[in-house]
This record gives C-alpha cells, structure tokens and sequence, in this order.
C-alpha cells in the first residue's frame, strides 16, 4: 500500500536534495574536478546535509563515503594527500573543530599536508538538534593550530569562490560554512582573496567585523543605523587566519570597534581581532559580541540568532548599546 | 597467488640477521647521544624493519621520494630511533645526521616528522593514527594509478586506540588489499603488560570479524616473517587487507631487557651499554 502524503510532509533527503544553498561546495567541487584538478571528496554520513551526494553522482570513483568515522576520515584524508590527491573532507563543524582537532594538528597541519576541511553548519544553525550540534567553539581550535588557514565565507558565492582560490593556496585549510540557506551577501564570480578583508564600508562612530552567517545580518544593521544618523562601516573577515591587520587597523580609526559572530566571544574572530589592536596599542575600544561563553539554547535558529541578538535587528541594538555607553 | 614467490635464501637471511643487529647497535649508540629513549620498543621489532627495508619493499636506494616505493608508517612512532638508522642506509638521509640525534634542530627526535626526515613516509607520535594515514595513501595510490603497497607497524597496546578500528573497518569495506599491517605483539606498554592494561585478545578474532585476513608469525624468525611478507606482498588475488600478529618480545636481543619491561623507555650508562653491545654481537638470533 502506497501512503497518500500530506504536501506538508517531508523527509530529510528529498528537503535538502532541492536545496538550492548546498549545490555551491559541489558545484564548486565538479568544476575543479572538470578543470582537472585531483579532487576527492570526502564525508562522514552527511552527504545529504552537506550536499556533497551531488558530486558522488557526478564523480562516484572520486568521492569516499566514510561512514561514522570522522577521525579515521580527516587521517586518512592526510594520506590521500601524499599521493597528490586534493582531498576536501567535510562534516559538522563541531565534530571537525573538537572531535577530530588532534588529528588536523598532527596529520593535517603538522604535516602541511593541501587538505581541505569542510565545516558545516557552524555555530547555532543546527538549532534545536542542541549543543551537541553547535559549533562555538571550532574557530578558536583550528585558530590555535598552527600553519592552518581558517575561512568562514558569508555565503555560498562567497564559499564558491573560495573553494575555487584554494588550488593555489599552499596551506591546509579549514573552510567554515552555513547551513546552505544563508542569503546571499555576494553575486556569483564574486572575488575571494585569501587573508584579504572585504570593507563594505567606513565609518567612524562603528566598525563592524563580522564573519560568516553575521555578515548579512551586520550589513543591515548598519544600514538601519546609518538612516538613524550613525556613521557606521562593515568588514566582512572571511580569513580569520592568516587575518587582515591592516584592515583591522583602518577600523580602529572609528570611535568603537565591535565584532560579531556566531562563536564563543572566547578564542573566536573577536579574540584575533582583540590580539591585533592589543599589539598594535590602539586606543580603540573593541566590543566582542556573539555567544559569551555559555552553552547555546535549544530552538530554531531564527530564534536562536534572535535571541542571541545575532540576527540585524539584535546586531542594531548591541551596537547602539555600546554606542551610547 | 599467481607468483608464488622463493623462501628466503640462507645467504639472505644471514644478510637480515646483520641488519637487525646493526639496527639494535645503532639504536644503543644513537640514545647514547639523546642519554634517554626507546631501546626494547625497537628490539621487539628489528627484525621486522630488517625484513621491510633490505627485502620485502620495493625501495629505489637514495630516492627517498620515487613515487612508486611501497610505503611504511609507524604508529609506535617511538621506535623511531630504529628507522632513523635504516634511512640513512638506504641513502634516503646523510649518516653524518644521526650524530647529532635530538640535539637543538636535529631533525631526528624521538618520533618521527616526515617534513624534515626524507623517507619518513609519514609523521607519527599520537598513537592510533597511522593505520587512518596508511589507509589514505593506499586509497590514493589506487585513485592515481601507482601500485604500492602499504606497510602499517602497529603497537599491541595501539589496539586500545578506537581509530584504530575505524580504519580496520574502512580499509575491508573498501578492499585496500595492499594494505598490510603488522602488530608488534610485544605484550607491554607503558604501564605494563597489555594484557593487565587493557587486554586486546583475541586479536586473530578482531581483526577477522573486521575482514581482514589475519596471519601469525614469530616477529623474530626472519625466514618466516619475510617469507609471509613477500607473499603478502605478491598475492594479487587477495581482495582482504592484510594483519599480521608478529608475537615478538620486548628488549628482544639484550637479556636484562627482556626480563625487565622498564627499559621500554631508559638509559644505558656506557659500562652497562657495553654489557647489552657484547651481548648483541655474540647472539643470533
């Protein structure tokens, strides 16, 4: 008997196959691949939530389905790589940057093996499957490890085009990604330079920094506060290392400087860019706004950006918050 | 198996035997220079570098990079101070390097970093990982065309790490049959006997049930370990990755070693060197 399902039904597989979101990182992926670029792919039974079942169509011989493994996947993706393989291995982000951070350190870093790690669904975008799923804590591990490049892209354009620029990067290097439903920031072509911060715009009562999903939520806050008489500028940070100095340094000629992002204000892009204006003796104050060392809430992730004011509406209000103190 | 290959000559065993003697002399002369490291861990398995880098590998002599070489890692990459040795005899590394072993920006320490070492396949040190890595490299060579094979040395107390069993499971879902790894079946870890630790037995069982095709040979009889190795090596028709149990003694070689596990890790003053030296060059074993 065939059961009659309600439009309103719906099971993982056939939702996130019509994700338009996930087709960047295997788009991106098939497009190395038909350049002629030894590309592997690599996931631990999460090709459909990171959409990587789209390259296992188009490449099955070049793509490694590793079970429940995700150890065994990012060692054995250091010993793809000695054989002039260039493998990209990805899974959520809280078990890349905690699960497996001695094996990117030992066999990933130390070794300075090209891999290319892939997290996803960082920070709070996992919502109510809980803590055990959010990841506010992988920037500050993989940050801390030495001679890998950390890159959390804005969008998929953004994620694209990264992915695209990493054949000549040297380094290993941990791309930190959405969930794929993240709007979009940028147009596709869009340029990516790594270590090279993208300044949308100055100001000088506010810079915002931001990285990864806070940047299109920062963005429109900016916007809001600038109708409102505020000279506010935004710096989208996608290489959180090696990171941009200089940029830093240009928003510190602002009255504040307030970073956002989707990560423990502990260890995450707040803390790099706290190191730098330190070192440098800037006057500025810095504000670090994201999760402020505690364990993220169960709920949907609009309520939980909501809630932890990282959406546009909560980004304003911070920073008039830190404006005005 | 479509080649059947030869036993080992008695000349080629004599040969080997030469070779693990100057593999356990240097080890001694090579911790006298650090006056601290793993003499027994190497001893227990000297005969198997023997074996792997005079017989069974295809090694090109001083091109530590061929492509085409079979592959060796170590997940108890603290026998390292055995390798090191070997490397320089295969022409891979200057001997004047192991002079100066561990000293300030030696690229020789106690384990082993394939960055600074050519013909250190891979770099090793937290135990657990190397099976994963060989597992990559045979995966990839089958993917780039090039036909290696893998030789993976695992610790018996290694068995404790769950990554281990991870890559047992990849490599025969995945048929990498040239794939080998070889268990130093020593019976001792830091802490004392594998078995009081945390007992791995039946290995044979464990690895069978994880689709491997399981052998045991004494890690010590060079004929029948090499002879095992090369047939390994050239059976073709296996589509199981390989393990082989080598049941091996600690300190191997030197009496007061084999007795007493605390020379896993020590120091020989030189008069007690002397003692372990004389009792190398007059054993065969």
């Amino acid at each position: 008997m065939t059961q009659a399902f309600s439009p309103d039904s719906w099971q993982y597989r056939a939702l996130n196959s019509v994700n338009p979101g996930l087709d960047f990182l295997s788009d991106a992926l098939i497009e190395l691949t038909q350049a002629g670029h030894p590309v592997v792919a690599g996931s631990a039974d999460l090709q459909y939530s990171n959409g990587l079942n789209r390259y296992a169509a188009a490449y099955p011989d070049r793509y490694i389905q590793f079970g429940i493994s995700e150890q065994n996947m990012v060692s054995a993706a250091a010993g793809l790589a000695t054989t002039g393989c260039m493998p990209f291995v990805a899974t959520f982000a809280s078990f890349l940057g905690l699960l497996c951070c001695e094996q990117i350190r030992m066999d990933i870093a130390y070794t300075r093996l090209p891999v290319r790690l892939i997290g996803h669904h960082t920070g709070i975008s996992l919502g109510f499957y809980g803590t055990s799923h959010h990841a506010t804590e992988d920037i500050s591990t993989t940050r801390a490890i030495a001679g890998l490049t950390v890159v959390s892209p804005a969008d998929g354009h953004q994620l694209a085009s990264a992915i695209k620029a990493s054949v000549d990067w040297p380094e290993p290097i941990y791309f930190r990604i959405g969930r794929g439903r993240d709007p979009d920031v940028y147009e596709k072509g869009h340029r990516f330079e790594f270590g090279k911060a993208i300044v949308h715009s100055k100001g000088s009562d506010l810079t915002i920094i931001c990285c990864g999903m806070t940047v299109e939520p920062a963005l429109n806050a900016a916007r809001q506060l600038l109708e409102e008489g505020y000279s506010v500028g935004v710096i989208d940070m996608p290489t959180i290392k090696p990171l941009d100095r200089a940029a830093v340094l240009e928003a510190a000629r602002s009255t504040l400087v307030m970073t956002a992002e989707e990560h423990n204000v502990m260890g995450g892009l707040g803390s790099a860019v706290a190191e730098v204006l330190a070192d440098a003796g800037a006057a500025t104050r810095l504000y670090r706004h994201g999760i402020y060392d505690e364990y993220s809430l169960i709920a949907p992730p609009t309520a939980l950006y909501a809630h932890y004011r990282l959406d546009a509406a909560g980004i304003r209000q911070v920073a008039l918050e830190q404006m005005k103190r | 198996m479509l080649h059947e290959p030869s036993a080992p000559t008695a000349g080629q065993i004599q040969m080997l035997r030469e070779k693990a003697r100057f593999i356990r002399l240097e080890t001694i002369r090579l911790i006298e220079i650090a006056k601290v490291g793993h003499y027994s861990s190497v001893f227990s398995c000297a005969e198997i570098f023997a074996s792997l880098y005079y017989d069974v590998m295809n090694l090109r002599q001083g091109q530590a990079s061929w492509a085409g070489r079979d592959r060796f890692l170590m997940g108890k990459g603290h026998a390292a101070v055995g390798l090191f040795p070997i490397l320089a005899d295969r022409g891979f590394i200057p001997r004047e390097l192991l002079d100066g072993y561990t000293r300030l920006g030696s690229p020789l320490g106690d384990h082993p970093d394939m960055t600074k070492v050519p013909g250190v396949d891979f770099s090793s040190g937290s135990i657990g990982h190397a099976l994963s890595n060989g597992i990559g490299m045979a995966l990839g060579g089958r993917m780039q065309k090039l036909a290696f094979n893998v030789f993976v040395m695992l610790g018996d107390g290694e068995m404790q790490e769950g990554q281990v069993w991870e890559a047992a499971l990849f490599a025969a879902h995945n048929k990498l049959s040239r794939v080998v790894a070889i268990i130093d079946r020593n019976g001792y870890q830091l802490d004392g006997k594998v078995d009081d630790v945390m007992g791995v037995e039946s290995l044979r069982d464990k690895w069978a049930a994880f689709g491997w095709e399981v052998h045991e040979v004494d890690g010590h009889n060079l004929h029948d370990l090499t002879w095992l190795l090369r047939r390994l090596k050239a059976d073709a028709a296996r589509s199981k990755p390989a393990c082989v149990i080598a049941k091996t003694v600690k300190g191997k070689g030197v009496s007061f070693m084999e007795t007493e596990p605390g020379w896993h890790l020590g120091y020989l003053a030189p008069s007690d060197a002397r003692v372990a030296i004389e009792e190398i060059m007059s054993r065969e074993i």
